[in-house]
């Protein structure tokens, strides 16, 4: 254990340091906090919260349900309109939805703390093992739906409700998406992905099928030849890359499978982190990426964003937790070239940037930042295989509102299209409503036709 | 500086604020920790007869309801009047007294409806050189089943008989204490009047259950499954007891009767209203229990500091003062016309003047204006009801706006008269018409 050793190394704390470092960021609130805080709430008319809510949960209905003693109907408020309400409560940006329009605001600069409530009751919930669900009468319809991500289980679980079968086809080894792969630990501690994968599923009629991907094992004409309806969420596997010079050199990596990999292993000290680690982007998964280096025994963690602090998609919340956890942000600095020694990397040479004329340009002058990890989180992107001639949009599946693609019989959601922003939430969200969608044309298919005369 | 030094029938004490007859007056420790921290009395808890004393329950001898943040809003209790010895209280009600000269000490009394029990008990009390003497007729649980408290309280005869014979055994001032669990609260009030008292206090508690436990279906606060009604009182009773105490105070039967107003009395403001409707002094409990006794210095310099900030000077400058307001229904002007206004910058679009107002009254409040979110009252339809003002969260958002003589009402399309008109002249009233042929 070498907390200053130079390179990128593993067990740089002590057990105790990284058992802290990795606790629950807001954990979950007791009885008593939240009575207090549930209190707050004005059960508003039309509530501004509601309609922040990508899933239109009802906040003012589930809160007063905690302030009256009564967490299991809360969840079921939450769940009806979000089978996944648990895992948003922890990860929802909630500074930029319900809880930055909540009138509290307006009277005293303080949101009534709607995450940690719904996290109150749906823990509550799930802990007693309450399935609020069940299957109407088998349709003998089966649906494939490829992804098992927030908007593939939302989906799964309410085409079970209906009656359909469902087929999960998930490339990786565990279901979850995102949620299992992609959350900074410390937001979604122990094994809560894997636990609410099995909550959802439990209803029923869902079948998963794990390490089959498609484009690889199977094409989308395949499914649409054996299933009665197809509904795509494989979420964004690209990277994008900096192309630039050094981009080889062993030490740089993508800040996506850093994250993953740090959620997958049981034994935090046993992932390697550099001293002075360097990572590039302006978003959740820099932030994310940035904090956990830090938590892991980084030195020196420096976010390098080539815009101002006002264009980062990261929220001032996350910001502010990066910053408070000892990151550095550096804004209007574009990466150059990495720098290597020995086929490691070294340092990152970067451009100051500015906006001219509406473009961002570099303005020449250059500076080095020394560094032994340099993590990318510049973006991902759509990796199209296997779709045929399925609509592409600026890069990812077209769709209407409800997740028709211009296919029969093909729907998608979650980041794989290019609806709303790429939030966990979201993707639930358009997982329900494609289910609902689904189930439209399912059960007008089954009714008997009618003639018209 | 404001002077709030009390004369209440000749009883002196530095402020008007007494300690009311209860658990927190029950012995000498707690009294001179009242004392300490600036109480101007005390009516000492409640003494029964000489001999065995009474027997409480030994569970829970309260229950409660709650605001938000568990703030209590109201309690209820069983326990009975003092459960100690009458030579122990008598004791040390002599200590006191001469340990604090400066403050009132009241003695209250329960004893059986027998002349001679109240013959026997009242050289006793006096002999301790408490200030005066308060007839408990307002207990309603427990005692009363054994024909005391609101027993004799709610029986006008038996109120005015007992008083004679307190005002015929003894030279102390008595006070009346009168129980709420009635319909009309003149009719006490007139017959201890009548019997001679010096003064009445109101209210004492009010049969009251606080809840059902739902697991048990036993009644709370609960004694090994079983509940009986409790004495209810704290800040949930004050507008019954500021009623009450009007009531007294503007009839003609009883006018100019002192009254030590009891009743939910929590901040200065509270025992200011008391005052302003009639009261002399005010009695308190339960703030004293929820807070404990340090409660009474932000009343003293509450009221202090309002009475410095209005200019009045004593407090018989201010006693009494909104007793020619307390009016019947029937002498309201109906031709005042108020409208509901909404501070636009104030508002934090919670909607819930709104949804009450367009759920449960006039339609008079707009959600949306030109697609935005934005809370208006409609001048054609609001009746000026004061739902909006009291379901506000915002202090001070909506607030009342009368109309000026000479406005036009646009609900009634009516021009606002300057003349004061009332029901018994109004053309709506058959009585008017009838009189009126």
């Amino acid at each position: 254990m070498d907390r200053l050793g130079n390179g990128i190394e593993a067990g740089r704390l002590t057990p105790a340091e990284y058992d802290m470092n990795f606790a629950d960021l807001h954990p979950r609130l007791d009885s008593h906090e939240a009575l207090v805080a549930s209190d707050r709430c004005y059960f508003c008319y039309d509530a501004p919260c509601m309609t922040a809510c990508p899933t239109s949960i009802d906040i003012p209905l589930f809160i007063r349900q905690i302030s009256t003693g009564n967490p299991i109907g809360s969840a079921k408020t939450i769940f009806d309109q979000n089978i996944l309400g648990g895992m948003c409560a922890r990860v929802c940006p909630t500074e930029t939805l319900c809880e930055q329009v909540c009138v509290r605001n307006t009277a005293e600069d303080r949101p009534v703390e709607i995450g940690r409530l719904q996290r109150y009751a749906t823990d509550i919930a799930m802990e007693q093992g309450r399935q609020f669900y069940s299957r109407e009468a088998s349709t003998g319809k089966t649906v494939a739906i490829v992804g098992a991500g927030p908007a593939g289980l939302a989906a799964a679980h309410r085409l079970a409700m209906h009656g359909h079968s469902v087929v999960m086809l998930e490339a990786r080894e565990k279901a979850g998406g995102l949620n299992e792969y992609g959350i900074a630990t410390y937001k979604a501690v122990d094994d809560f992905a894997q636990r609410e994968v099995d909550y959802v599923t439990a209803i029923g009629g869902i079948e998963t099928r794990n390490g089959v991907a498609l484009g690889r094992d199977f094409s989308l004409s395949d499914l649409t030849a054996n299933y009665d309806a197809v509904f795509l969420a494989m979420g964004l596997a690209g990277v994008n890359g900096l192309g630039i010079e050094g981009e080889e050199l062993e030490g740089v990596e993508d800040a996506v499978d850093f994250i993953a990999a740090l959620r997958q292993a049981a034994d935090k000290a046993t992932v390697p982190i550099g001293r002075r680690v360097v990572v590039l982007g302006g978003g959740m998964t820099a932030i994310d990426a940035a904090i956990q280096a830090k938590l892991l025994g980084a030195e020196e963690v420096t976010i390098c964003y080539r815009r101002g602090k006002e264009n980062m998609n990261a929220s001032a919340y996350e910001q502010d937790l990066a910053t408070a956890n000892g990151v550095i942000i550096r804004h209007w600095l574009a990466p150059k070239a990495i720098l290597g020694k020995d086929g490691k990397v070294a340092g990152i040479e970067v451009e100051y940037t500015a906006m001219r004329d509406g473009k961002l340009v570099g303005t020449g002058e250059t500076g080095v930042i020394a560094a032994d990890q340099i993590m990318k989180a510049i973006g991902q992107s759509f990796l199209a295989s296997g779709l045929g001639a399925l609509q592409i949009e600026r890069g990812k599946i077209s769709t209407d509102m409800e997740g028709r693609t211009s296919m029969d019989g093909v729907w998608a959601g979650g980041d794989c299209i290019g609806l709303r922003e790429d939030l966990t939430v979201s993707a639930v969200a358009q997982g329900r409503d494609a289910a609902e969608s689904i189930n439209r044309v399912l059960a007008a298919g089954a009714r008997p036709a009618i003639a018209v005369a | 500086m404001a002077d709030i030094r009390n004369n209440f029938v000749g009883i002196k004490s530095p402020n008007p604020f007494w300690l009311a007859s209860a658990p927190p007056t029950d012995k000498a420790y707690n009294v001179e920790r009242a004392f300490k921290v600036g109480w101007g009395g005390v009516v000492w808890k409640t003494l029964g007869e000489e001999g065995p004393p009474v027997v409480n329950v030994n569970g829970p001898r309260y229950g409660a309801i709650w605001g938000a943040d568990r703030r209590l809003l109201g309690l209820n209790n069983i326990e009975l009047i003092t459960d100690r010895d009458l030579y122990t209280n008598l004791r040390e009600m002599k200590q006191v007294k001469m340990n604090w000269p400066d403050r009132a000490l009241i003695a209250s009394i329960m004893v059986p409806c027998e002349e001679n029990a109240w013959k026997a008990i009242l050289p006793l009390v006096e002999e301790t050189g408490a200030d005066g003497i308060e007839l408990n007729f307002g207990c309603p649980h427990g005692m009363s089943e054994r024909g005391m408290g609101s027993a004799v309280g709610q029986v006008p005869e038996y109120i005015e008989m007992v008083v004679r014979w307190c005002k015929q055994y003894t030279r102390m001032p008595v006070i009346t204490k009168l129980t709420p669990n009635i319909t009309d609260i003149r009719k006490p009030a007139r017959a201890a009047r009548a019997g001679g008292t010096d003064a009445v206090s109101l209210i004492n508690t009010i049969n009251s259950i606080t809840g059902v436990n739902l697991d048990t279906f036993s009644p709370e606060p609960s004694i090994d499954g079983r509940g009986s009604h409790g004495g209810y009182c704290g800040p949930a009773v004050k507008p019954i007891a500021l009623n009450m105490v009007a009531e007294i105070a503007r009839d003609p039967e009883t006018y100019g009767l002192p009254i030590s107003g009891i009743g939910g009395v929590t901040t200065w403001r509270d025992a200011a209203e008391f005052l302003v409707l009639g009261a002399g002094n005010v009695q308190v409990c339960t703030a004293a229990m929820t807070y404990g006794f340090k409660i009474v210095q932000e009343m003293i310099t509450g009221l202090s500091d309002w009475m410095d900030a209005k200019g009045h000077r004593s407090l018989d400058d201010i006693t009494g003062r909104a007793v020619p307001n307390v009016s019947d229904w029937q002498y309201l002007n109906l031709n005042y016309v108020s409208k509901a206004h909404i501070d636009q910058d104030a508002c934090i679009k919670c909607g819930r003047c709104h949804i009450a107002c367009e759920d449960t009254s006039h339609q008079a409040i707009t959600n949306v204006v030109n697609g935005i979110r934005h809370f208006e009252v409609i001048q054609e339809e609001c009746v000026g009801c004061n739902l909006c003002v009291n379901v506000c969260p915002v202090q001070n958002c909506i607030t009342m706006e009368p109309l000026a003589a000479g406005d036009l009402d646009k609900r009634t399309g009516k021009v606002v008269e300057p003349t004061y008109a009332n029901w018994t002249t109004h053309p709506n009233n058959p009585m008017a018409r009838q009189a009126a042929e």
